[in-house]
C-alpha cells in the first residue's frame, strides 16, 4: 500500500474559482489544507505611483479600475480625501446622488459576489439571475456617465452632471436578436427619467432578492458548503484588519455609514445586518440583507432627489470646471477651464485620510500633498488586501473544496488587492 | 468632531509624555510622531489603554520624502505611517515614524496587530523599509526576482526592464527599457493663496 504524504499544490493563477489572478501555494495533508500561501501582485499596475505623476483629476479614472465591480465607491473615497484637503463643501443634491449611486454600486457588487460565489460552490442559475439585475443597474451607470463600468462620474466638489431627464431606450424596430415585442417590454420601464427607472427597479428588486433566497438560503447543498466554513471570531476579525461584511459577519456592529457618517447617510433610515457565528453562511446572509437595505436607501434618495433640484457641483472654479455654456462666453471661465485641465489644481500642503464604507469593507485614500498639482504620495487602503492576508488563517484545517468557498466568501477582486 | 480630536490629542500628549516626539492635528485628524525605538511601546499603549483602544490597524503606508518640496520636509528620507481605528471608541489615530538611511529599519508591529503582516511586506517591497522582527518579510506585489523598490522616488515610472517573448530563444526575456521617461504634467506649486480667497468668499 502506498503511503500518503504531504504535498504542495499550486492553485491558480489561471483558475476560474481564483476570481482573477490569485496564485495559491497550498500545503496539503491528503485533502486537508495545512498552510496556504497566497501569491498576489499579478495584477499590480502601480496605481499609487502613477497617481504621483499625474494631476489629481487625471488619477480619478484610475480609481474605477481598482475594484472594478464597485467603481463609484472607489471614486468616492478619492473625492472625499481631496475635498477634505481643499476644504470644499459638496452641494446637498450631489451628496444625495453620490449616496444613491454608492448604494447602486453596493447592489452591483453584491450581485456579482453572489453570482460568482454560488457558481464556485456549484449553483449555475444564480449567476444568470444576478446578471439580469446587474444589467439594469449598469444601464443607470451608462445613463448618468456614458460608461457602463468605468464611470469617472464623481468629481472633487460634486458629481460630473445632473441626472438625465430621459432614460435611454432600446431600438423600436425588430432586430436579428429581439422582436418588436421584446423591445417594447424592455422599454416599458424606460419611458420616464432616470429616477423613474431607478424607482421601478427598487420596486422590482426585493422580489428578485426573494428569488435568490429561495434558490440558496435553505438549500441543503448551499448550507452544507457554507455553514461552519471559514469561521472568524470577532477578536481575530479585528486583529486581522477585517472590515465591512467580513467584520459584521463575525458579529461586530461596525459600519462607517452609521458610525462615522459621511455625505447624507445620517439623514437616511437603514439598518446594519450583523452575523452571529462568523462563518461563510452568516456573511452570505449579511450581504443579502445589505442588498435589501441598499434598496431602502435608494428609495429614500429617489424621493429626495425628485423634490429638490439644485446644483450638483461646488461653485469654486479653482477646483471644479465652469459650466460649458459659461466657458464659451466668459474669458475668466475659459482660463479656469484651461488651467484646470492642463495644470490641474494645487492642493494645500498636508495630509488626509478619507474612508468610505465600500461594498467590500473600508476603502480609504491616504493622501500626502506638498502643495503641488500632483499628490506627493497616495496610498490606497483596499479592504480585499487585509482580507486576503487572513486567508491562511481561515483555510487551515479545511478541505480543498472549501478553499474555493472561502475565496468566494471573502469577495476578493484583484483590481484592488494588487492595485 | 474636531473638538473630540483636540481632546484626544491632549490625552495622547499627556499619556505618552516622554515616549513621543510630537502630536499633530490637521484636517480633523490626529497624528502621533514617534521614534522607531519607542514604536512598540507606544503601539501597545494605543491598543491596550482604555482611553485609546485601537483594536484595528487599518493600514501601513511607506512614504519616501526625498523629493518633498513643502515646508514640512523632514530630515529623514523614509517614513512609515500607521492608521489605527478604534471600533469601541469610534476614533482614528495616525502614527508616524521616520527612518533614516538607505537601509531604513523600523520594528515590526505584527505581534500587536496581525494585519500588519502583509502591509509591512508591501512597504518593504515598495520602499525597501526593513521591519525588524517580521516573521516572513518577502516581496509581495512585485514579480518573482524583481530588483529595486519601485515606489522610491528615484525609481523611474517606466521601470528598469521590459519583457518580451523572444522567437529565437523561445522564451520570455528581460531587456533594459527602450522608452525615455518624460514628465507630461510638470509639477507646479502655487503660493498665491488661491484657497484663502475662496474662504473669504465663503464668509461673505
Amino acid at each position: 500500500m502506498s503511503e500518503i504524504r504531504n504535498y504542495t499544490l499550486n492553485f491558480g493563477p489561471q483558475h476560474p474559482a481564483a476570481h482573477g489572478v490569485l496564485r495559491l501555494i497550498l500545503e496539503m495533508d491528503g485533502e486537508v489544507v495545512e498552510r496556504a500561501d497566497p501569491h498576489v501582485g499579478l495584477l499590480h499596475r502601480g496605481t499609487e505611483k502613477l497617481a504621483e505623476t499625474k494631476h489629481y483629476l487625471q488619477s480619478l479614472p484610475y480609481m474605477d479600475r481598482l475594484d472594478y465591480v464597485s467603481m463609484m465607491s472607489n471614486e468616492h473615497a478619492f473625492c472625499m480625501a481631496l475635498e477634505k484637503m481643499l476644504d470644499i463643501e459638496v452641494p446637498e443634491r450631489a451628496q444625495y446622488i453620490r449616496v444613491m449611486f454608492d448604494e447602486i454600486t453596493r447592489i452591483l457588487n453584491h450581485l456579482m459576489w453572489l453570482g460568482a460565489h454560488a457558481l464556485d460552490v456549484g449553483a449555475m442559475a444564480v449567476f444568470l439571475y444576478a446578471f439580469r439585475d446587474r444589467e439594469d443597474l449598469m444601464d443607470c451607470y451608462e445613463a448618468v456617465s456614458g460608461a457602463r463600468l468605468h464611470a469617472a462620474y464623481y468629481r472633487p466638489g460634486g458629481v460630473y452632471r445632473d441626472l438625465p431627464e430621459q432614460m435611454p431606450k432600446f431600438a423600436t424596430e425588430a432586430s436579428k436578436y429581439h422582436s418588436e415585442k421584446e423591445f417594447e417590454a424592455l422599454n416599458e420601464p424606460r419611458q420616464g427619467s432616470l429616477l423613474d427607472f431607478i424607482e421601478d427597479f427598487t420596486e422590482r428588486f426585493p422580489t428578485n432578492i426573494d428569488e435568490f433566497e429561495t434558490l440558496l438560503t435553505n438549500n441543503r447543498i448551499w448550507k452544507q458548503r457554507l455553514v461552519g466554513i471559514g469561521v472568524v471570531s470577532p477578536e481575530r476579525a479585528l486583529q486581522t484588519g477585517m472590515t465591512g461584511p467580513m467584520l459584521r459577519g463575525s458579529g461586530i456592529e461596525w459600519d462607517l455609514r452609521k458610525k462615522q457618517p459621511y455625505e447624507v447617510y445620517d439623514k437616511l433610515d437603514f439598518d446594519i445586518p450583523v452575523g452571529t457565528e462568523g462563518d461563510s453562511y452568516d456573511r452570505y446572509l449579511v450581504r443579502v440583507e445589505e442588498m435589501r437595505q441598499s434598496n431602502r436607501i435608494i428609495k429614500q434618495c429617489v424621493q429626495w432627489l425628485r423634490e429638490n433640484p439644485g446644483p450638483v457641483m461646488a461653485e469654486n472654479h479653482k477646483v471644479t470646471p465652469p459650466k460649458r455654456t459659461e466657458m464659451k462666453e466668459g474669458m475668466e471661465q475659459l482660463i479656469h477651464h484651461f488651467k484646470l485641465f492642463s495644470e490641474g489644481f494645487t492642493v494645500p500642503e498636508g495630509e488626509a485620510y478619507a474612508a468610505v464604507e465600500h461594498p467590500k469593507g473600508e476603502f480609504g485614500i491616504y493622501m500626502v500633498s506638498d502643495g503641488a498639482n500632483k499628490p506627493y504620495r497616495m496610498k490606497i487602503r483596499a479592504p480585499g488586501f487585509a482580507h486576503l492576508s487572513a486567508f491562511d488563517e481561515m483555510v487551515r484545517g479545511h478541505m480543498l473544496a472549501d478553499v474555493v468557498a472561502i475565496i468566494g466568501t471573502q469577495d476578493i477582486v484583484f483590481g484592488e488587492v494588487d492595485r | 468632531m474636531s473638538d473630540y480630536y483636540a481632546q484626544l490629542a491632549e490625552k495622547l500628549q499627556s499619556t505618552l509624555q516622554g515616549k513621543i516626539v510630537n502630536v499633530e492635528q490637521g484636517n480633523g485628524e490626529v497624528t502621533v510622531i514617534v521614534t522607531p525605538e519607542n514604536l512598540i511601546d507606544v503601539s501597545t499603549i494605543l491598543r491596550d489603554d482604555e482611553k485609546f483602544r485601537c483594536e484595528q490597524l487599518i493600514d501601513v503606508c511607506g512614504v519616501d520624502y526625498s523629493e518633498y518640496q513643502g515646508s514640512m520636509r523632514p530630515d529623514e528620507r523614509f517614513a512609515v505611517v500607521y492608521h489605527l481605528l478604534s471600533v469601541g471608541l469610534n476614533h482614528r489615530i495616525r502614527v508616524r515614524t521616520f527612518a533614516a538611511g538607505e537601509m531604513p529599519m523600523v520594528p515590526s508591529v505584527v505581534d500587536i496587530w496581525s494585519s500588519a503582516n502583509w502591509f509591512e511586506r508591501e512597504a518593504f517591497d515598495m520602499f525597501g523599509i526593513v521591519f525588524d522582527g517580521h516573521p516572513d518579510l518577502r516581496r509581495i506585489l512585485t514579480d518573482y526576482g524583481f530588483i529595486g523598490h519601485p515606489f522610491r522616488k528615484d525609481f523611474p515610472i517606466s521601470g528598469h526592464v521590459e519583457m518580451r517573448y523572444d522567437e529565437e530563444k523561445r522564451r520570455v526575456i528581460y531587456e533594459p527599457v527602450s522608452i525615455d521617461p518624460r514628465d507630461q504634467i510638470p509639477k507646479v506649486i502655487r503660493d498665491d493663496h488661491r484657497y484663502m480667497v475662496a474662504e473669504v468668499e465663503k464668509v461673505k
